[in-house]
């Protein structure tokens, strides 16, 4: 797996003298050593997106934080992942995408089992210091199997590249732009009249949050499976050899 | 589309010409564009709508793009838009129901020097008041 030593590098996480590959990320490193980054775009098995902006980590001699999940290992870097000032930072932005959306967890299909939920557990969000934005958002529920709820959408666009990357239909997408971004299939096309969609349950399945949820599912009744991700990458790898 | 070798990195070209040649995108054109240059349909969709000069509907004869940048804004593009609203019943990004006016909106015209700007059929006009705007829409609709 390592590359010859030319390429390998050598940084601390944490204080951690730890080795890497020179294309791996810090996030990829971190798991490796088993310190923890928290994250909730990035899901194994895809590319990276970089939007959510809860891996971010500190630098030493670098003023911006950087997000861990797509900045690259350097030799001699010292990274830092989980000063007060981040844990204040990511409590922060958990707060702005609850606040920006309409997540009424004791509502929802997934609560208990939700990312989003589970992240803001985990890090101590205790409560929404930001006014909340109560969108007008839509529902598409014309899919015989699967339903969107946009109202619990946090736009990590995970949906977005399972579709593409991994099955390779590529129904979703985002439209528009700021406050008024949504995720849309096809040309805004009902989901149940898209011509690409393949009704494979992936997108389902890795949405972090109850945006995408199968149908006939009550409350707290719906759990998402993720393990066909890293099976269907490592086949695919194995076939591509 | 031949002309941008039917590459999908020609996909903003492209939907500009299409938009040149028939004033706005429809559903069939989007679809078109998407098959020639393999693009997904969704991924045609959501550069259509993140790019404010791309029109899903139907154009006016007549369009006046208010610029809603900062500079102008400040310099009360807002009461503009307003005006337009109240005279011609209209949003921005709508057409009146005669087809006769659109009313757009824009971030930044590059024309800041002008605050508030606006394009009245594909002219920069600028330091306008709300009722020289409705003076050219008049004539326009007359
Ligand atoms: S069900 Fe499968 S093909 Fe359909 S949108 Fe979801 S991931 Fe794409
Ligand atoms: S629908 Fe789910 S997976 Fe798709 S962008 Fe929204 S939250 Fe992410
Ligand atoms: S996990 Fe890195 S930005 Fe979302
Ligand atoms: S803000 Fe209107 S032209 Fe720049």
């Amino acid at each position: 797996m390592k590359q010859p030593s030319s390429h390998i590098k050598t940084l601390q996480i944490d204080g951690q003298d730890v080795g890497a590959n020179q294309d791996e990320t810090i996030l990829e490193v971190a798991r490796e050593n088993g310190i923890y980054i928290p994250t909730l775009c990035e899901i194994e098995g895809l590319s990276p997106h970089g939007g959510c902006r809860l891996c971010l980590v500190e630098v030493k001699g670098v003023n911006k934080l950087l997000p861990a999940c797509v900045t690259h290992v350097q030799e001699g870097m010292e990274v830092f992942t989980n000063s007060p000032r981040l844990q204040e930072y990511r409590r922060t932005i958990l707060e702005l995408i609850f606040s920006e959306g309409n997540h009424i967890c004791a509502v929802c299909v997934v609560n208990g089992r939700c990312d989003l939920q589970a992240l803001a557990t985990k890090l101590g969000m205790t409560h929404v210091s930001v006014p909340y934005l109560y969108p007008r958002r839509s529902v598409d529920a014309s899919h015989d199997r699967f339903a969107l709820d946009r109202n619990r959408c946090i736009l990590c666009t995970r949906c977005v590249r399972v579709c593409d990357e991994i099955e390779g239909a590529h129904t979703w997408d985002v439209s528009g732009r700021g406050v008024q971004a949504h995720v849309v299939t096809d040309l805004n096309t009902p989901w149940g009249d898209s011509d690409t969609c393949t009704s494979c349950g992936k997108c389902v399945n890795v949405c972090p949050t109850g945006a995408l949820f199968e149908k006939g599912k009550a409350v707290a009744e719906m759990s998402k499976k993720r393990g066909f991700l890293p099976y269907l990458t490592q086949m695919r790898e194995k076939r591509s050899k | 589309m031949r002309r941008h070798g039917y590459h999908p990195n020609a996909l903003i070209e492209v939907l500009h010409t299409v938009q040149e040649s028939f004033g706005f995108l429809d559903e069939d054109s989007l679809r078109f564009v998407a098959a020639a240059l393999s693009v997904p349909l969704s991924r045609v969709y959501g550069v259509a709508t993140f790019y404010h000069f791309f029109n899903l509907k139907p154009q006016g004869k007549h369009s006046c793009v208010v610029c809603m940048g900062t500079a102008c804004y400040i310099k009360g593009s807002g009461s503009i838009v307003e005006r337009i609203e109240k005279e011609y019943g209209i949003k921005p990004g709508e057409t009146t129901p005669d087809n006769q006016f659109s009313l757009l909106s824009a971030r930044c015209l590059g024309s800041c020097g002008l605050a508030p700007a606006a394009v009245l059929d594909g002219d920069v006009a600028g330091k306008l008041e709300p009722e020289q705007v409705i003076e050219r829409i008049r004539e326009w609709t007359k």
